[in-house]
């Protein structure tokens, strides 16, 4: 079953044209057309440098910005189209897990009371059971039933990505977008929250949208993997294939440049020269045409299309059309 | 046998704060040879940066202070030098680069200017002549169209094209030492991997030595010829790149590894690290890994072991590698 269906989704900033110091510009394509779709208990990996417009993407789908264009489905229900009582009661089906742990947790709240704000509004649970589902929720990310009356301050890092984690989890949501979960961690509590993440998943059967720029966290938690550049998809693939034959330079770049941790015999070359355009004036072709090192005439003509390969792969390049 | 270039013994950095004196840094050792890359390796508050600013001798004073050790440049003792001697080390003979390139440069001024600031300071050449040199350093690096980026504020560069000014401003006397506290840290992985390469490069060109700060053991693997990993203050465990990314034998290093998502069996349970870092103001006795370590003894929770050494480069500090209890 498709869990969340996303079509031709575009989000464009635009300056608005009254201050001062603004003059009349075109927009920054921070989204330019994703179709998505995850079907139920699929983990899918969305990765890209910093500016592809991976962040928008994820709280375009929350709702948390409304889209230029697009459609959004969760389960059937067109998400965009709900208003007021509706849309409050859908959003318990799609669910964020943030980058920072610090910001994302109300100071002032104890963790019991942030966990279980969200029960109470959609009344997951009968009143007098709320605790108890509380507790569960915390044995379920690691945490003893203790926490529930303490402050976010006194937690760790990881510690509160669990909180955070829970949080999402109370309000038994279809699927759960997790935006750099564990970016801002340090090594050995990054690799706890992975296994917690897919611990779940596996136990609970959890949908995700997992957003990253560390390729080794995407190859590690994705069943599916999708590259973003510059607003758009640029290749989708199963993990295996996508790690073990990029078909896009851009991922086959991306790969080249990540560091090896065996003892270097070589010395890393740079695969990807120059960096991200700004998403104002993009390049006329294909937009990673400037930096293609297979760069060929009609990139710099035309958009590729995203087109299917026999083997079920889709990729956006012209060497594949 | 290499040059000597930096001597560090024993070198100990105490921060004073409400709870208590905390050694962020503990009594630790290393050398850097001429030409030489050491990786200094280790997750947050392990003491690495404490250590790059304890050589700068950029400790501020209060709350901090270098209460122990050593730190001799080529034989001379630079800890005890006068404030005025210790400025014409720093930039001319070792330099620093730190991770957030938009916090370490003046948004008031064009990034040249601040790149010729550098040149100006401690070289003494005329507004003609250095500028010319900070263009020079701006090709150097990597920065396209130089005359015209000289020209540009930080705001008007990328992430990746600002550590590269940082860079260049480092470069721009050419120190014997380059110390990199997490250079890429911040950058997008197709940067990071060009400033890699660029580090590679200068440093073989000038032939000076880099000590490089990272929590990446990935960045480690491709650059290091040695590698230092700090774990509470203390060093655990020391070997040549090879020794440590091939047979690491501290259990830190070894679940440190074992715990980089990617790089095994993808979708498997990732051996972790159990816990956390210990807080440095309440140290457990013994060894400091003891309460997260796999392979821990009731020793290790009340004695703390020493470096020892598997081979003459090859150090942990472990009870397993205590060659006389075996």
């Amino acid at each position: 079953m498709t869990i969340l269906r996303a079509e031709g989704i575009k989000k464009y900033f635009t300056s608005s044209g009254s201050g001062f110091f603004s003059r009349s510009s075109s927009p920054v394509k921070a989204v330019d057309g994703v179709d998505i779709s995850i079907e139920e208990g699929e983990s899918l990996g969305l990765v890209g440098e910093s500016g592809c417009g991976k962040s928008t993407l994820a709280r375009v789908l929350m709702r948390l910005i409304e889209p230029t264009a697009g459609k959004i489905f969760l389960g059937g229900i067109d998400f965009l189209a709900l208003k007021g009582k509706e849309l409050r009661k859908t959003r318990r089906r799609i669910q964020m897990v943030f980058q920072d742990p610090y910001s994302s947790l109300n100071p002032r709240m104890t963790i019991g009371n942030t966990i279980a704000e969200g029960i109470k509004i959609h009344k997951i649970v009968e009143r007098r059971k709320v605790r108890t589902r509380v507790h569960s929720l915390l044995d379920k990310v690691g945490l003893p039933p203790a926490a529930e009356s303490r402050y976010p301050h006194e937690f760790s890092g990881g510690q509160r990505q669990r909180v955070g984690i829970a949080r999402a989890l109370a309000v038994e949501p279809d699927i759960i977008i997790a935006d750099e979960p564990v970016a801002a961690l340090d090594l050995s509590v990054q690799a706890q929250i992975i296994n917690l993440i897919r611990d779940l998943k596996e136990d609970m059967g959890l949908t995700y949208l997992f957003v990253a720029h560390d390729l080794g966290v995407i190859k590690h938690v994705s069943d599916n993997v999708a590259v973003m550049y510059l607003g758009k998809i640029v290749e989708l693939s199963s993990r295996d294939s996508l790690f073990s034959n990029p078909l896009h330079p851009y991922t086959r770049g991306l790969l080249a440049s990540i560091p090896k941790l065996e003892f270097k015999g070589e010395k890393l070359k740079a695969a990807i020269r120059g960096e991200v355009p700004s998403p104002i004036n993009l390049p006329e072709g294909c937009s990673f045409y400037p930096r293609c090192p297979e760069a060929m005439k009609e990139c710099r003509l035309k958009p590729p299309p995203f087109v299917t390969t026999p083997e079920g792969r889709s990729v956006r390049c012209w060497l594949y059309s | 046998m290499k040059k000597m270039l930096l001597k560090i013994k024993n070198l100990e950095t105490v921060f004073r704060t409400e709870r208590g004196n905390v050694r962020a840094v503990d009594g630790i050792s290393f050398d850097i040879e001429t030409g030489q890359t050491i990786g200094l390796v280790g997750e947050s508050g392990c003491g690495k940066s404490v250590t790059a600013l304890s050589i700068m001798r950029l400790i501020s004073d209060p709350p901090g202070k270098i209460t122990g050790g050593l730190i001799e440049l080529n034989g001379r003792d630079i800890l005890s030098m006068p404030v005025k001697e210790m400025r014409k080390i720093r930039g001319n003979e070792i330099s620093i680069v730190f991770q957030e390139p938009l916090s370490s440069l003046n948004p008031v001024f064009t990034c040249g200017e601040q790149v010729r600031e550098a040149i100006v300071l401690h070289q003494r050449l005329g507004r003609k002549k250095s500028k010319a040199r900070a263009v020079e350093m701006f090709r150097m690096v990597g920065i396209p169209d130089p005359e015209i980026r000289y020209k540009n504020y930080p705001h008007q560069m990328s992430g990746g094209m600002r550590q590269r000014v940082m860079i260049a401003m480092a470069l721009s006397c050419q120190p014997k030492l380059l110390i990199a506290d997490e250079p890429t840290t911040a950058l997008d992985v197709s940067v990071q991997a060009q400033i890699i390469e660029l580090l590679q490069d200068l440093r073989e060109k000038f032939g000076m030595s880099l000590l490089l700060i990272t929590h990446d053991l990935a960045v480690i693997a491709q650059m290091a010829d040695k590698v230092v990993v700090m774990y509470a203050g203390k060093i655990v465990e020391k070997a040549p790149s090879e020794k440590l990314f091939s047979d690491p034998s501290h259990p830190y290093t070894q679940g440190l590894l074992a715990s980089m998502p990617g790089y095994s069996s993808p979708g498997k349970t990732l051996p972790v690290i159990p816990g956390r870092v210990p807080d440095p103001a309440k140290l457990p006795p013994g060894c400091r890994f003891s309460d997260r370590c796999a392979k821990r003894t009731d020793r290790c929770f009340k004695e703390e072991p020493a470096l020892f050494s598997l081979d003459n480069s090859h150090f942990s500090r472990c009870w397993l590698h205590d060659k006389e209890e075996s």
